[in-house]
């Protein structure tokens, strides 16, 4: 399956990017796609305990499936206002 | 147009539309007893943060997660006050003394105003998928607040307190 990642803040400076495409396997969850993506950029690990997730723009959570087409997107702590 | 109850945007925000979006409620969304007090909330780049000299600030936000977030924190807001709210958040790059976020309340009663106002700005603040990225003198660094997760009671809780202290 295609999904893209989306990152913001220093996630998205960490990596250089805030949009990536991957291919993970059938079965994957947020979780999946979060290491795989720490293991191409290893910085990313540090925010393991602190991100938020959001699946095509919701709120999820780390065991929530993934499927073919879905925006995954990782948050640091937020800081609007 | 009408200003809409929730945005987030790159242009300067406008405070006086906001106060009239809650002003004027007409046809079914009409409340049958109208607003005796409307209160309101500005929030603008501080000169100092943690002790550094703030030069400007940077916005970025995942936008369609915040107007749900607005959405939401709306949602909440109408759950405990009866009060009718509106929230614009800018992004982008903004200097000092420009407004960041503005919010309106319009209520019956001056204490659900004043109190569900407060509401919304800790809210903002703990879920909201916006972040700043401060240039100072010397530097620049990104802010990083609350892990934002709406179901959380607690900080939902915390929030409330705030607004009724």
């Amino acid at each position: 399956m295609r999904v893209t990642i989306r990152l913001f803040a220093r996630l998205r400076d960490i990596t250089g990017s805030g949009e990536f495409t991957r291919h993970p396997p059938d079965g994957a969850t947020v979780r999946t796609v979060w290491d795989e993506l720490v293991n191409d950029f290893p910085a990313l690990a540090e925010y393991g305990a602190s991100i938020s997730t959001a699946v095509n723009a919701e709120y999820s959570n780390m065991h929530a499936a993934v499927g073919d087409g879905d925006e995954v997107a990782f948050l640091p702590p937020v800081s609007g206002g | 147009m009408d200003t809409p109850l929730y945005a987030v945007t790159n242009d300067p925000l406008d405070l006086s539309a906001l106060v009239h979006a809650v002003t004027r409620a007409e046809g079914k969304n009409a409340p049958e007893i109208g607003p005796g007090a409307i209160t309101s909330f500005v929030g603008v780049v501080r000169n100092e943060n943690a002790g550094r000299r703030v030069l400007r600030l940077e916005y970025e936000g995942y936008e369609p997660l915040a107007l749900r977030a607005f959405d939401r924190i709306g949602q909440e807001t109408n759950d405990r006050w009866n009060v009718r709210m509106a929230l614009h958040h800018r992004l982008g790059n903004l200097h000092i003394g420009e407004a960041s976020v503005i919010i309106a309340v319009a209520s019956p009663h001056r204490a659900d105003a004043f109190a569900a106002c407060r509401y919304v700005i800790e809210r903002v603040k703990q879920i909201v998928p916006i972040w700043k990225h401060e240039f100072f003198e010397g530097g620049d660094v990104w802010i990083e607040g609350a892990t934002a997760n709406p179901d959380d009671d607690q900080a939902r809780e915390e929030a409330y307190k705030l607004a009724c202290a």
